[in-house]
């Protein structure tokens, strides 16, 4: 048996491993969540609850009811009422609460909301449904010409500031990957109330059906080689800022993947598309692949190596910081 | 006593509660108006809502109304308590099964919504037809005449049948009870239990059939036992009358409602008494009060009980005192000797008289009023009495009508009215989904259910499906209202879409000094500059007080879309003064959460803001001294519109039929035809504009369009005229034909701006889009108002073209069939309909030569609902001939046709052999042996029956004479049999299968939306497993019945599935081999449905994807492959998606099955799948079947 110590720490959080099962909906799917947590997962991320479809479902369910009503004698409507539509967070709590049930890892509830008393008032009934933390899902596209970067990033700290203000669990921050000073705003967000950032969020992207000429979305997983910018900021942020929780998702596929994470200085690592593809097992397979590397490397625990290669401890904290492809810059001679 | 309780409800609502409380097993068929109590019992027991004895009422959707009763008398032999809810033509379908539920001495009550029978014509409306018709049944009559009445008066039927063993129609008036919002106490499950008799209810269960005590009913009799057995029943019927008042005294005593057999109200010395059922009675007592405080002596007797009729009691009831007895019956029967009701009571009194019973035989007049919801009011009673109190009164009379052709009708004074100043009187002019009905309706409930004062709604609905007018009367008072008739004086008017005020005298029913309400884009400075002449008189003359809002703008502005209804019902509420506005407002919030918080805080909180913003956003508007406007308003058909149209079309449209008299109706229900082209409604908000630059001239936007508002023509230069000087319109641009066929040619694609709905499909479906930009396509949406005056001249100019010569057109390519003048234009379906591109394209094809039998359903609303039909003719002046006779009978309707036409042209055969000699051997020859393949053909043939028609000129000889008229029939005439699922897959489905094996020469089209779209989206056999819809709100177990396999099983029919949507040329394909074939044809076309829960902008698309997953595919099978030794079956889709998955969840239909039990759905999802794989399957099979080898035997045969 190995010796080796897996525990982290994330949130303030006592975690049995450094990998998370991130936000997605096979979070959703008790036997499988509840599979993971015996095969070594640290904690669950539920899927965002996102209030713009929580609204979009309630204007649309109005609608159909209302669609091509009282307009004719013999039919005054089209549609039975049904006994229940579902409608608004009362489903997403139930399966929050019931995942709780049935594992013994801390569950953390994710939102994504578009008003200031959406991130407020799930993040205060995903608390009293028993979440152990949340994830703010804060990224959005701002399309609006009038909106500086100074705004949208007032945004994302006033609205961390709001829901620290309401709920006494830990907050971790999903940022998205296109900001113009993270490094700034990840101190700013800390300032605010957050416990905790995880890098980076991966979205919907556009493309175009090149027959149909229409737009539609890219559904594609994440693949191992996404890992690079995530790694780029949790080395950075790391060597900034060593008391927040830092977690590290998209692309974490295989063991080494965590472990570059880990040494870079994340807290713990997402898994996500790796685990829907190939399967809970893969989790284990990962997880023993980080239990091997530090008995290889002969490390006793995961908390001795978590940012053991962040920018301010590598050797080479300049390569943290290189973004474009330049001839190998060569020091002749040693700067004193 | 116990506590009251008040509940607001409808007639139907009332009569169901009771319904459902006192039945175990309830069979149905939807009918109109009577629908609402099925499926609000349909939706209790869905809810596990049980009856008074704690059982869930099974309810089982049938399917007709025949089988309702069929499954209802099998209940009933079984020991359940059963009951049924129809209405007019429904309980027509019943009366064989009420003859035995009666003979058999059997308890139950049928609830009646009552509605005229559809005779020259369909009415959805409310009179006595249908129940005077089944009078002969052996059932108890019992007539309610309110809302309270239908409640209570369920619960004495239910009660009495058990105690009497005889079944009873329990009956109000369609719509005007049934549909009528009104404050009633409701009686509670406990009374409901205490009148039913546990003992009776078990003897009627031990009257069941039971192997355990096996018994024999429904014998065969002969003539030595029959007429005793029949005669043996008397003492049930005897003892009725008597059963049915103690029940009514019992009920009394537990409500303090008494009611009687006949229950006198007026003068006990009267003189002058009216005989009357049903609603109208609450207008008769109105007028009686007023005349009887003026010091008249009138009264009124309302008969509760019709059947059986009790003498006694009717003599009981009318005072001694009465001279003239006028008896009112809501209904015909022509040729009588008078009215059922007028001849019983005639009856009664004659009989009393002859055995001494009374003294005088006093003068009893009958009368007819109401039919199909004629108005009946106060004014109209005042006039009956006038008329009773002359000499010689008037018998076999009219009332509400003038009658100038047998001068029945009685006049009366328009201006008595009985409305009182206690009662505020608003109406409310609304579009059809606006949400103005419900507002309606949700302020009645507001005042009923929040304070003590009492409230009355009436919605006055349009048959138009697109573009519908709805009009809402409301009454608020502090005493109970009875008034069963439309407001005349409104004390206030509100005018939800401004649109109104430039077409309808939406201001006629105001009084003076009433409050105007109108929603408007305009500023309270700008709109009175917006208001047609007349109103602006109007308003001045009536000394309105006008207020303006831009609900639209604020709806838009909280996120409502185009719903005002909470912004619309604010303003009422703030400027009616019916309670105190804080309280309303808080009245109005607190509803809004009750009705909107199952859907969530966010639709809570826009509604809530949109109260708040209308408060903020209502204005007054200054009223000048005179009228300043140059507008007038538009009228209902244009000058150049035929005789006809301009004198009854027109004034049906103007919403003036009721001063339409007698003479001006055809009496036999005959109309002309293309008149929806003079109602120009301009209901589109946006229209879709051609850009020519663009156009690949394929004719998918006109092949598509439901409407037939958007068209392509072909022209030749030279007769076009190359510029303005023949009357085209400078922006009447043409495009070069690009294609060899038309050489040389020009065309266009052309919008009819004031007839286009505005759905959008054309734009949807045009495959041509910008290089430069791809949104803009070959036609795209763009406001109706700024192209208003350019298109609505090209047009005029596009129509008045030429057509191309039929002989020219390919007729198997969309691009080019699409040149065929369509015979089916501008019908007021749905915008977007799914199954109107279909009829449109028949009649392009086949409509010079077409007669159309039309089953009942939307088609034949769409299709012949007054005042206009879609139903038009060429320039040729030829097209569909179309009758529809009933929803049941359509396939032997149109097989009936089917067999006179062969029967006429066998017989000009005959007589052309006959006189070829005479009229010419080559003539006749050509003519006997043309096959009439192709329109050539067709032509060639008719050039050759008018030369016919002209040698057969100046022969007087009687072969000549008859040959003259059935001549046109050697012309091909196609038969195209036409209706919905609902009758196709249920109640018409025996008659279908028949005319299929028929082997006639008839075109049977299904037009398939997979649900009765008609009457609001009840579920049909066409239904698919797992759709959610009426009577399988859990979604549907059971799969869709693949009618066409079916049909195939004959050999001989030829049977095609399409889809326009997911592939149009095969759908034009199918419909030309169809009527080619020269036996029965079925064809089975996707149509998809506001039912259906989609945007209906998006309809081709959703045929599309049904075709793509295999959930519709395509296929042909065709009887003529078989013969030449081919695989008959062609499957014409490709599967090109596994899973029908994603196209389900784009279905509100299904999607909500997902959202509501998603449990369920993945389990009915994967069954639906199932289905789909099966089926095709199997089709994948059929097509690859190997070519038919006959044998030698077999060809020698």
């Amino acid at each position: 048996m190995s010796n080796v110590d897996l525990k982290t720490k994330w949130l303030g959080l006592e975690l049995k491993s450094p990998i998370v099962l991130g936000s997605s909906p096979l979070s959703l799917r008790r036997e499988a969540v509840r599979q993971l947590d015996e095969l070594g997962a640290a904690a669950v991320v539920m899927p965002s609850l996102y209030e713009e479809e929580l609204e979009h479902d309630e204007t649309e369910i109005q609608h159909l009811l209302e669609f091509a009503t009282e307009s004719t004698g013999e039919a005054t409507e089209f549609m039975p009422e049904l006994e229940d539509y579902h409608i608004g967070t009362r489903d997403y709590l139930e399966n929050l609460k019931g995942i709780k049930d049935i594992v013994s890892i801390p569950v953390i509830g994710s939102i994504c909301a578009t008003s200031a008393s959406g991130w407020r008032e799930y993040a205060k009934q995903m608390e009293s449904a028993g979440a152990d933390a949340i994830e703010l899902n804060s990224f959005f596209v701002p399309t609006d010409p009038k909106l500086t970067s100074a705004d949208v990033e007032a945004r994302y700290v006033d609205t961390v500031a709001d829901v620290a203000k309401s709920v006494k669990i830990p907050i971790s921050v999903k940022l998205g990957p296109y900001l113009s000073a993270p490094a700034n705003l990840a101190r700013r967000l800390v300032d605010a109330g957050a416990s905790g950032l995880t890098l980076f969020n991966r979205f919907e992207q556009p493309d175009i059906d090149l027959e149909e000429l229409h737009i539609i979305q890219d559904h594609h997983l994440s693949g191992p080689e996404d890992i690079g910018h995530t790694l780029r900021w949790i080395g950075i942020l790391r060597g900034q800022h060593p008391e927040i929780s830092l977690a590290a998702t998209s692309g974490i596929h295989f063991a080494d993947c965590v472990v570059k994470m880990l040494l870079a200085g994340a807290d713990v690592a997402m898994m996500t598309g790796a685990v829907i593809r190939n399967g809970p097992g893969h989790l284990a397979m990962v997880l023993e692949g980080v239990r091997a590397w530090l008995e290889e490397h002969e490390d006793d625990s995961v908390e001795q190596v978590k940012g053991s290669m962040c920018q301010t401890k590598c050797e080479e904290p300049v390569e943290y910081e290189r973004a474009h492809h330049l001839k190998p810059l060569i020091h002749y001679t040693h700067e004193a | 006593m116990s506590e009251k309780t008040f509940i607001t409800v409808d007639g139907n609502e009332a009569a169901a509660r009771i319904a459902h409380l006192c039945s175990e097993v309830i069979a149905l068929f939807p009918i109109s108006p009577s629908t609402p109590m099925g499926e609000l019992c349909d939706a209790w027991s869905a809810a596990g809502k049980g009856n008074v004895w704690g059982d869930t009422p099974v309810v089982l959707q049938m399917q007709s109304e025949a089988g309702a009763a069929g499954a209802a008398h099998g209940a009933l032999q079984a020991g359940a308590l059963t009951t049924t809810f129809t209405a007019s033509q429904g309980l027509l379908l019943m009366i064989p099964n009420m003859f035995k539920i009666a003979g058999e001495l059997t308890p139950t009550v049928f609830h009646i919504a009552a509605r005229a029978l559809a005779t020259h014509a369909l009415s959805i409306f409310g009179d006595h037809s249908d129940v005077m018709s089944a009078r002969s049944t052996g059932w108890a009559m019992l007539s309610s005449g309110g809302v309270q009445e239908a409640h209570d008066l369920a619960l004495v039927s239910h009660a009495a049948t058990l105690r009497a063993r005889l079944p009873f129609m329990h009956f109000f008036d369609g719509f005007r009870t049934s549909h009528e919002l009104n404050k009633i106490e409701a009686l509670s499950p406990e009374t409901v239990l205490s009148m039913l008799d546990p003992e009776l209810v078990l003897a009627h269960r031990d009257r069941g059939l039971c192997p355990e005590r096996p018994v024999l009913r429904g014998t065969a009799q002969n003539p030595d036992v029959f007429f005793q057995a029949r005669e043996a029943a008397n003492p049930w019927y005897l003892e009725l009358p008597g059963i049915v008042q103690k029940t009514m005294d019992e009920l009394a005593g537990k409500t303090g409602r008494q009611y009687k057999l006949f229950d006198y109200v007026g003068a006990p010395d009267a003189e002058r008494v009216i005989v009357m059922m049903g609603s109208g009675a609450g207008a008769a007592e109105e007028a009686i009060a007023k005349q009887n405080d003026a010091g008249e002596k009138v009264g009124l007797v309302k008969v509760r009980l019709f059947r059986p009729f009790s003498n006694v009691d009717l003599l009981a009831a009318v005072p001694k005192t009465a001279k003239k007895i006028g008896v009112l019956d809501r209904c015909k029967e022509p040729g009588s000797a008078g009215e059922p009701l007028y001849q019983d009571i005639l009856t009664a009194f004659a009989e009393a008289h002859a055995e001494g019973t009374i003294d005088a035989m006093p003068r009893i007049v009958g009368g007819r009023y109401g039919l199909s919801s004629k108005e009946f009011t106060p004014a109209m009673t005042a006039g009956i009495y006038a008329e009773l109190g002359r000499d010689a009164p008037k018998n076999h009379f009219t009332m509400g009508i003038v009658d100038d052709v047998t001068h029945t009708s009685i006049e009366y004074d328009k201006s008595f009215t009985t409305e009182s100043d206690k009662v505020v009187r608003a109406v409310f002019y609304g579009l059809g989904s606006d949400g103005t009905v419900g507002a309606s309706k949700s302020s009645v409930k507001i005042i009923n259910g929040t304070t003590d004062l009492y409230a009355q709604g009436y919605f006055v609905y349009d048959s138009r499906k697109a573009g519908a007018v709805t009009v809402s009367h409301l009454r608020f008072g502090p005493e109970t209202i009875n008034s069963s008739y439309l407001i005349g004086e409104a004390s206030f008017v509100a005018c939800h879409a401004f649109g109104f005020t430039q077409r309808m005298d939406v201001l006629g029913e105001a009084a003076k000094g009433a409050t105007f309400l109108l929603n408007t884009p305009f500023a309270a400075d700008e709109v009175w500059d917006e208001l047609p002449q007349e109103m602006q008189q109007q308003i001045i003359e009536k000394e309105l007080k006008v207020y303006c809002i831009n609900a639209y703008a604020i709806a838009r502005q909280v996120g409502l879309g185009h719903r005002i209804n909470m912004v619309m019902q604010t303003c009422f509420f703030s400027l009616a003064g019916v309670i105190p506005k804080d309280q309303a407002i808080t009245a109005i919030k607190g509803m809004i959460k009750k009705t909107y918080g199952k859907l969530g805080e966010k639709i809570v909180n826009k509604n809530i803001n949109a109260v708040d913003e209308a408060l903020a956003n209502l204005h007054a508007v200054k009223i000048p001294g005179k009228s300043t406007s140059e507008k007038r308003r538009i009228p209902p058909v244009p000058d150049h519109a035929e005789d006809f149209v301009k004198r009854v079309t027109g004034m049906i449209i103007d919403g003036k039929g009721d001063m339409l008299p007698v003479s001006a109706l055809p009496p036999d229900g005959t109309f002309p035809v293309a008149t929806t082209r003079y109602e120009r409604r301009g209901i589109a908000q946006q229209v879709p504009i051609w850009d020519s630059s663009l156009c690949i001239q394929c004719s998918k936007c006109s092949i598509a369009c439901p409407h037939a508002a958007i068209r392509a023509k072909i022209f030749d230069p030279e007769k076009l005229g190359a510029d303005a000087g023949n009357g085209r319109p400078e922006t009447f641009e043409t495009l070069s034909w690009k294609g060899n066929d038309f050489k040389g040619m020009e065309m266009r694609i052309q919008v009819a701006p004031d007839d286009c709905t505005g759905c959008g499909i054309c734009v949807d479906v045009c495959p041509a889009r910008s290089k430069e930009e791809v949104k803009h396509k070959a036609i795209n949406m763009s406001p109706r108002l700024d192209h208003l005056d350019v298109e609505r001249a090209n047009w005029d100019y596009f129509i008045d073209q030429p057509d191309l010569d039929r002989r020219l057109i390919k007729p198997g390519q969309v691009r080019t069939a699409q040149m065929f003048e369509p015979m089916f234009e501008f019908s007021s379906a749905c915008a977007g309909c799914g199954e109107t591109p279909y009829l449109k394209l028949v009649t392009q094809l086949f409509g010079d030569r077409m007669v159309v039998a039309n089953a009942t359903g939307c088609s034949s609303i769409y299709g012949g609902n007054l005042p206009t039909t879609p139903w038009s003719k060429g320039q040729h002046g030829r097209g569909p001939a179309w009758a529809n006779s009933l929803f049941e009978d359509n396939a032997e309707f149109g097989l009936g046709m089917r067999l006179a036409l062969d029967q006429q042209e066998s017989q000009a055969r005959r007589l052309l052999g006959k006189m070829a000699p005479k009229v010419g051997e080559a003539l006749a020859k050509a003519i006997l042996e043309c096959k009439q393949l192709d329109e050539a053909d067709i032509y060639e043939q008719r050039q050759r029956v008018t030369e016919l028609r002209k040698r057969l000129e100046g022969d007087e000889s009687d072969d000549a004479k008859a040959l003259k008229v059935v001549a046109e029939d050697l012309v091909r005439q196609s038969v195209w049999i036409i209706g919905g699922d609902g009758w196709a897959y249920d109640i018409g489905f025996g008659g279908l299968d028949h005319a299929l094996a028929s082997g006639r020469d008839v075109n049977i089209l299904v037009l398939d939306t997979e649900v009765y779209s008609n009457t609001g989206g009840q579920s049909s056999k066409s239904t698919p497993r797992s759709a959610i819809a009426k009577f399988a709100a859990k979604g549907k177990r059971t799969g869709k019945k693949d009618m066409g396999m079916i049909a195939m099983s004959y050999g001989n029919v030829y049977v095609g599935q399409v889809a326009m949507g997911g592939n149009d040329t095969h759908t034009l394909k199918t419909l030309i081999e169809a009527e080619s074939w020269r036996g029965p044809s079925l064809i089975l076309a996707y149509s998809h449905c506001v039912a259906h829960g989609i945007d209906m902008g998006k309809g081709m698309q959703h045929q599309k994807e049904a075709v793509d997953t295999a959930y519709w595919p395509l296929y042909r099978y065709d009887p003529r492959l078989a013969a030449a030794g081919n695989a008959p079956f062609r499957l014409d889709s490709k599967r090109r998606t596994p899973s029908v998955h994603d196209y389900l969840l784009k279905e509100a239909r299904f999607a909500m099955l997902a959202r509501s039990r998603p449990d369920d759905a993945e389990e009915l999802f994967g069954a639906l799948q199932q289905d789909i794989d099966a089926r095709w399957h199997l089709y994948e099979q059929m097509s690859a079947l190997a070519p038919i080898e006959q044998t030698e035997a077999e060809e020698s045969d």
